[in-house]
């Protein structure tokens, strides 16, 4: 532990879905040598679509335990059922998508008729990218919760035995505010926020801001689709101002975003005007990065 | 009944779809149970009358009675407490209120406390003649299925419920859509829409909850996503073509005009076209 990290992890995070972070992640994923790219949004992972990895490793993930009646041994007390307050357990069955998995009614069934074991809750995939970067994703069994431990878990694995090579982290991070979100801020260095100028994207992004400044990480706001609504670009341009965060940059309403995404291809490789300016951010973001850390490049 | 809107994928137009629905049906009941950004307000502009708080459980120790035993730590699955010694350390986040350390605790040492963790909305949306009711999740906080489950109380049971769900597939979105009689699924023509959508398509069938597509954003070039839809033989409940007069409305907190005008009478049969679906489903299932 007593390395000096050679690299910085870089988070996008939205709050609203649907802002545009997928694109940008596997924008600046493009862009960028010696990195490792990991998609956080357990949920919907979908980055993998745009990067074409070569899975090389898969392995199963086991999130949590739930609990399982066995039937033989049951005396249908009932008395689970009284204690679950998740309301899991209904005529003497667990209910697998309801149950918590505090396991309280295995620990005090009198018949001991309760089995308490972990549970698949995933699959997580370690890929090659075309210029031989590490990409991973996973895929949360649907319906499943524990996608903050996921989070975690994929995180750890992307960066145990690091090669020293690598400068960049970029993660494509989950929607909202709450747990997986957590989950994927730890460790990181910067957050790209992308926002929309939406009344809606303007509401979230003030919860997700109160969210990052409470929890202390660094982070800037990049406004895509501006021109869509000025004026409330223009709100979010006072927001940050407000809260003393820089905005990054802007990117236009253009129909080459979804275009170049139903061809498969990310936008820096559809539209070169957009790839452009998207380059020029990311350059920004990444000088503001290394200055802060002291690295000279 | 109870409609609920769902999309796996966020940003597809989740909300625009259910605030729309519900402003067609006058009298009808709309839920946000998207906690962690809920945003139906902004498009129904509901007067508000009471808020009540969502809390959660949470152990504390009596010390006078507490031995340091350690048992509660260690039947915590969630790691929330630790046994110091000297002190029983609870890390509120991880706490899940499972009471399990309470009754198992030897000394009797345990009783619960309450905090607070978001807040349940109730309003009117005097316009459209709704009533409307969301929850807010407090920042900072992790869990947000209480909150969910709190809304639903809500639910009632003659009137046309709209539940508007948290993106995603894990266990919020099951939380939202869980006791549906059907569910829209909100999904866009690219590549990210049809992904995400046949995700949301695999928890809907777990949960055995009968459902249908609204495809948004739509455009006749991207045909990947209407050959899925045929193939696999699901309804589409409407296509709402990609303007971006559709997105201006909605960035100013509106409900688009498009919706209120030429698309007006589609959002006006989509909840007969359920009707119809919800009734073939029960006999389907009663049948089998």
């Amino acid at each position: 532990m007593s390395e000096i990290q050679n690299y910085s992890q870089v988070l996008v995070l939205s709050g609203k879905g649907g802002t545009g972070k997928t694109t940008f992640a596997a924008s600046i994923s493009k862009l960028t040598k010696n990195k490792i790219v990991i998609d956080c949004d357990v949920d919907a992972a979908n980055l993998y679509l745009l990067l074409n990895p070569e899975i090389e490793a898969q392995q199963q993930f086991y999130g949590g335990k739930k609990a399982e009646i066995d039937s033989e041994n049951c005396n249908e007390c009932g008395f689970c059922e009284e204690i679950c307050r998740f309301d899991a357990i209904h005529n003497f069955r667990v209910d697998v998508i309801s149950c918590e998995g505090c396991g309280f009614c295995a620990k005090v069934c009198p018949e001991q008729a309760i089995s308490f074991d972990f549970h698949k809750t995933g699959d997580f995939y370690s890929c090659v990218l075309e210029d031989e970067s590490k990409f991973i994703y996973e895929k949360l069994i649907p319906g499943e919760g524990n996608s903050g431990k996921l989070v975690s878990e994929i995180k750890k694995a992307a960066t145990d035995n690091i090669s020293e090579v690598i400068e960049w982290i970029i993660i494509d991070g989950p929607p909202g505010i709450g747990c997986p979100v957590n989950a994927s801020l730890s460790g990181t260095d910067f957050v790209v926020i992308v926002a929309e100028p939406t009344l809606s994207g303007l509401h979230d992004l003030t919860r997700l801001l109160e969210l990052l400044k409470k929890m202390k990480y660094t982070h800037g706001i990049i406004i895509n689709k501006f021109d869509l609504n000025l004026e409330v670009t223009e709100k979010i341009n006072e927001l940050a101002k407000m809260n003393n965060v820089d905005v990054l940059g802007y990117l236009p309403f253009h129909h080459d975003f979804v275009r170049s995404l139903q061809l498969g291809k990310t936008i820096v490789e559809f539209n070169l005007e957009i790839g452009k300016q998207i380059e020029n951010i990311w350059l920004g973001i990444t000088r503001h990065i290394n200055n802060k850390k002291g690295f000279i490049k | 009944m109870i409609i609920s809107i769902a999309s796996g994928k966020g940003g597809t137009g989740k909300t625009t779809v259910a605030t729309s629905l519900a402003s067609v049906n006058p009298g009808s009941v709309y839920l946000d149970c998207d906690v962690e950004e809920p945003n139906g307000h902004i498009l129904l502009h509901p007067q508000f009358h009471v808020e009540v708080p969502t809390t959660k459980s949470l152990p504390e120790i009596d010390y006078s009675k507490c031995t340091y035993c350690g048992k509660c730590a260690q039947v915590c699955e969630f790691h929330a407490l630790i046994n110091l010694g000297s002190e029983i350390f609870l890390i509120e986040e991880l706490c899940h209120g499972c009471g399990a350390c309470e009754y198992l605790c030897p000394e009797k040492a345990i009783t619960e406390k309450s905090k607070t963790i978001g807040i349940v909305r109730e309003g009117f949306s005097v316009l459209n003649n709704i009533e409307f009711y969301d929850g807010v999740l407090n920042i900072g906080e992790a869990s947000a299925s209480p909150v969910i489950k709190d809304v639903k109380k809500k639910i009632q049971e003659n009137k046309l419920n709209i539940i508007d769900s948290p993106p995603g597939t894990s266990c919020l979105m099951v939380e939202a859509v869980r006791d549906s009689d059907f569910c829209i699924l909100v999904t866009e023509s690219s590549p990210f829409g049809l992904h995400d959508l046949r995700l949301a398509i695999e928890v809907l069938q777990i949960l055995k909850i009968p459902f249908g597509v609204v495809i948004n954003k739509y455009e006749k070039l991207y045909t990947e996503l209407e050959n899925y839809l045929n193939e696999v033989k699901i309804n589409v409940l409407m296509k709402i073509p990609f303007d971006k007069r559709i997105a201006e409305d909605y960035s100013n907190g509106k409900m688009p005009d498009v919706f209120l005008t030429v698309l007006n009478e589609e959002f006006k049969n989509i909840i007969k076209k359920i009707h119809a679906l919800v009734a073939v489903d029960h006999i389907n299932t009663t049948l089998h």
